[in-house]
C-alpha cells in the first residue's frame, strides 16, 4: 500500500515535472486580415518565431472584420484576451487606453523606437505612452483605368484640381462610360470625399480647430465648403448604378472588372481589385494609373497632404513579454521588406520601403514620406461613434437626402454628444 | 419514484417536484434572461463605450435621443410595416395554401415541402441569395428585366424600394410556417364536423367559413403571435440584404439598435433601444395573451 502510494506520488510529480518543463507561452494573435496570400506570409513569420523561440508557440485568431469591431470590447475584458490586437489607432485607441485594458510599452521599446518612421509610432501613443507597434500605413486617392479614360479623352495623370476631376466626370459621362465606382452600401467609401476635401481645404489647422471646438467646431466654413464641393460631384451623378446598394469588395471587383473608369480608394485596392476581379486578373499594371485626391481653389491645405491608415498591433494589458517580442519580429525590416515586397504594405520601418519591387507601390510610398500631414481617416479617429455619424451623413449627402450644412451640423451634434 | 409518490400523495408530491425541478430553470432563467434585461435598464442610464464599469450618468439622455434619432422613427415604422404585410399578405396567404394543401392528393406532401423550405433556410444565408438576386447588374431580377429590353432598378440601393425588397424576403420566408401550423391545425380536426354540416345541406364554402376556419382560431390567434413577435425582432434578414440602409430606410429596431448602439460602442444608447424594444414586445405579449389567447 505504502509502496503503491510512493510510486503514485512518484507518477504524479513526474507527470508534473514534464508538465512544466513542456511548459509553452502561448502568444495570442488576433487579426481581420482575409487575404490569404498575406495570411501566408503572416503564418511563416510566426513559424520562423517559434523556431527561434523554443516553447513559444503562436496563435492566430480570426475576426472578421466588423465582428472584431462590435467584439473587442467585450474580449478585452475577459480574462481569455488575445495579448496581439490589430488597430487602426484613433479614438477607439483612446478608449481602451482609457478603460485600462492596453499596455504601456514605452520603456521596452527602446531597440525598435529608433528604426519605426516617428509619425506612425505618434499614432500609437496616447497622453507620452506607447501601447503598440504600428506595422503598415496607406493612402487614399484615384485608381483609374486608362482604357476607359481614354474612351471620354481623359489623361488621367493631368487630373490636379477639382475642376479637373468635374471636367474629367462630365467628358467621361458625355462617352457613356460610368465615370466613378464606390461602395456606398458601406458608407465609409463616401466618406473619403468629404474628408479628403476637408484636408485639402482647411489642412491641419482647420482639424485640429474643430476638435477643440474653435471655428464652429465640425459646422465651421471648412467642413461646410467640403460638404458644397461634394455635392458638385454628386450632382453629376458620376456613380455607377445602385451605388447605394454596393458593398466595398463588390466595388472594388466592379472596377477590377473595368465597369468604372475610376475609384476612390486606400492604396491597397491596388492588389485588391485583382483579387475581386471576376476574371482574378483585374486591371493589369499597365492599364492601371493613380492621382492624388485634386486640390481646391485657395486651400490651406498642401497637395501633398494626405488621408490613410495607420495600421499596427496593439498589446493588451498582462500579455507576456514574449508577445511584445513577436509584434518587435514582426515589424523588424527583414520581414516589413517581406510584406512590402509582396505588395502588401507599405512599410513603417525606415529603409523597408527598399522592399517594394513595383512602381505603383513605391510612388505611394513617396507620397507617403513626402507628407507633411497625414490624416487618420476621420472614422477611426474621431472615434467609433462621432466617426460613423460622418459616414451615415455623407453617405445621405451622396444619396441626396441631405445638405452640406446638415452634414456639418451632424457631425458637429455627434462629437458634442459623445465628448 | 417521484411520479409514483405523487399519485399516491398529490400535495407532498407536487412539493417535491417543485423543490426539485424549479430551481435550475429559476437559476438558468435569472442567469440568462432577468440579470440581462435589469443590467439593460441600468445600462441605458448611462453615457458608456462598453470599457470598465459605467460611470458617466446621464438618467434618460439616452432615451431623449433614442427619440430624436430618425433612424429610431424610421425603424419604428418599417417594424409596423413588417407587422402590417405579415398579417394581411403572409398570413391569409398561408391559409389559403393551407387549406388548399391539407387535402390528400398526389403531390400535395411534395408541396408542402417545398413551401416549408424557405423557412429552414439560415436568415444570413437567405439575406445573401437575395442579395444576389436583387443585383441590379449580374442578379437574377436584371436577368429578367433584360429579357424585356429594360434596365433593372437597383432595389437595395433607393430609399424608396429597400423595404419593398425586404418585405418580400420576408413573406417569402415565413409564410410556409404559418402554412405547416395552419395544416397540422386542420388535419388535427374532427372531420365529422364537416361532414355533419355538409349532411345539414352547408354547401363547401359554407362549411369551411363557418366551421372549419372557426375551429382554426385558437392557431390563427397563435400564428398573429408569432408573425408580430417575430416581426420586432427582424435583424438577421436585413443586415446581408442592406444593414438598414440606405440612409436608414430599412433599418428595423434591432438593426437600429446594433448599427447605432453596438458598433458605434454606445452601449448606453444601445441599451436605451434595448429596454424600450422590450417594453414594446412585453407589453404586446402580455395584453395579447390576456385579450385573445385567455383560453389557451
Amino acid at each position: 500500500m505504502n509502496a503503491l502510494n510512493r510510486s503514485l506520488l512518484a507518477g504524479v510529480a513526474l507527470a508534473f515535472s514534464a508538465g512544466t518543463s513542456l511548459a509553452q507561452t502561448t502568444v495570442k494573435w488576433l487579426h481581420l486580415e482575409v487575404n490569404p496570400a498575406q495570411i501566408k506570409i503572416w503564418e511563416e513569420v510566426a513559424r520562423e518565431f517559434e523556431a527561434k523561440n523554443p516553447g513559444t508557440k503562436v496563435e492566430m485568431q480570426f475576426l472578421e472584420n466588423e465582428s472584431y469591431k462590435a467584439k473587442l470590447p467585450t474580449l478585452l475584458q475577459s480574462n481569455d484576451r488575445p495579448h496581439i490586437i490589430y488597430s487602426w489607432a484613433g479614438g477607439v485607441l483612446k478608449a481602451q487606453v482609457e478603460a485600462g485594458v492596453l499596455q504601456d510599452i514605452s520603456s521596452q521599446i527602446g531597440d525598435v523606437r529608433d528604426t519605426i518612421s516617428p509619425a506612425a509610432l505618434a499614432a500609437f501613443t496616447v497622453n507620452g505612452k506607447t501601447y503598440g507597434l504600428p506595422h503598415a500605413q496607406s493612402q487614399t486617392g484615384f485608381l483609374y483605368n486608362k482604357e476607359l479614360m481614354a474612351k471620354g479623352s481623359v489623361d488621367g495623370s493631368t487630373i490636379k484640381t477639382w475642376e479637373d476631376l468635374l471636367g474629367a466626370v462630365r467628358k467621361l459621362k458625355a462617352a457613356g462610360v460610368t465615370p466613378i465606382t464606390v461602395g456606398g452600401g458601406d458608407k465609409w467609401p463616401l466618406h473619403f470625399y468629404w474628408t479628403n476635401l476637408a484636408v485639402r481645404i482647411g489642412g491641419k489647422a482647420a482639424f485640429e480647430a474643430a476638435l477643440q471646438g474653435k471655428d464652429g467646431g465640425f459646422e465651421g466654413e471648412t467642413f461646410q465648403k467640403a460638404g458644397e464641393y461634394m455635392k458638385q460631384l454628386v450632382d453629376l451623378q458620376p456613380f455607377q448604378n445602385g451605388f447605394l446598394g454596393f458593398k466595398n469588395p463588390q466595388s472594388t471587383g466592379f472596377f477590377g472588372d473595368g465597369k468604372a473608369a475610376m475609384s476612390l480608394v486606400i492604396s491597397t485596392v491596388y492588389h485588391q481589385q485583382k483579387a475581386l476581379a471576376a476574371d482574378k486578373v483585374g486591371i493589369t499594371d499597365d492599364k492601371l494609373g493613380w492621382f492624388d485626391f485634386p486640390t481646391v481653389p485657395g486651400g490651406k491645405g498642401a497637395a501633398s497632404d494626405t488621408l490613410g491608415g495607420i495600421n499596427g498591433w496593439l498589446l493588451t494589458r498582462g500579455a507576456p513579454k514574449t508577445a511584445l517580442d513577436f509584434v518587435k519580429h514582426f515589424v523588424s525590416k527583414d520581414v516589413q521588406m517581406r510584406l512590402a515586397g509582396a505588395n502588401f504594405l507599405i512599410p513603417v520601418v525606415k529603409g523597408a520601403d527598399a522592399g517594394i519591387n513595383n512602381a505603383f507601390m513605391r510612388n505611394i510610398a513617396q507620397n507617403l514620406a513626402r507628407s507633411g500631414y497625414h490624416q487618420n481617416f476621420y472614422d477611426q479617429d474621431l472615434g467609433p461613434s462621432v466617426g460613423r455619424v460622418v459616414n451615415d451623413a455623407t453617405a445621405e449627402l451622396a444619396g441626396g437626402s441631405m445638405t452640406p450644412r446638415q452634414v456639418a451640423k451632424a457631425v458637429q451634434d455627434a462629437w458634442k454628444q459623445g465628448n | 419514484m417521484i411520479a409514483s409518490s405523487a399519485r399516491r400523495q398529490t400535495g407532498a408530491g407536487q412539493m417535491t417536484a417543485v423543490v426539485l425541478f424549479l430551481p435550475p430553470a429559476i437559476l438558468l432563467f435569472t442567469l440568462f434572461v432577468v440579470l440581462p434585461i435589469v443590467e439593460a435598464a441600468w445600462y441605458g442610464n448611462y453615457s458608456w463605450n462598453g470599457f470598465g464599469t459605467p460611470t458617466n450618468w446621464v438618467g434618460f439622455d439616452n432615451y431623449r435621443y433614442v427619440f430624436e434619432a430618425r433612424a429610431f422613427g424610421l425603424a419604428l415604422r418599417n417594424n409596423v410595416l413588417i407587422i402590417v404585410v405579415s398579417l394581411l399578405i403572409q398570413l391569409p396567404l398561408a391559409l389559403t395554401l393551407a387549406l388548399m394543401l391539407a387535402e390528400k392528393f398526389r403531390g400535395a406532401v411534395a408541396l408542402r415541402m417545398l413551401f416549408f423550405l424557405p423557412y429552414v433556410l439560415a436568415e444570413v444565408a437567405t439575406g445573401l441569395i437575395f442579395s444576389f438576386v436583387y443585383d441590379g447588374d449580374y442578379g437574377l431580377l436584371a436577368s429578367i428585366y433584360r429579357v424585356f429590353g429594360a434596365e433593372a432598378p437597383h432595389l437595395l440601393a433607393s430609399t424608396q424600394t429597400s423595404m419593398l425588397a425586404i418585405l418580400i424576403v420576408v413573406v417569402w420566408k415565413y409564410f410556409g410556417f404559418h402554412m405547416m401550423l395552419f395544416i397540422a391545425a386542420l388535419q388535427g380536426q374532427d372531420r365529422n364536423l364537416i361532414e355533419a354540416a355538409r349532411i345539414d345541406g352547408a354547401s363547401r364554402w359554407q362549411a369551411l367559413r363557418y366551421v372549419s376556419i372557426p375551429l382554426l382560431y385558437p392557431t390563427i390567434r397563435l400564428s398573429i403571435f408569432f408573425a408580430v413577435v417575430g416581426s420586432l425582432q427582424l435583424f438577421d434578414l436585413v443586415m446581408p440584404l442592406t444593414r438598414g440602409g440606405p440612409a436608414d430606410s430599412s433599418q428595423t429596431m434591432v438593426s437600429f439598435l446594433y448599427s447605432h448602439g453596438v458598433t458605434r460602442m454606445r452601449i448606453g444608447y444601445g441599451s436605451a433601444i434595448g429596454v424600450i424594444l422590450f417594453v414594446i414586445c412585453a407589453t404586446f405579449a402580455i395584453t395579447y395573451k390576456r385579450w385573445f389567447m385567455r383560453d389557451e
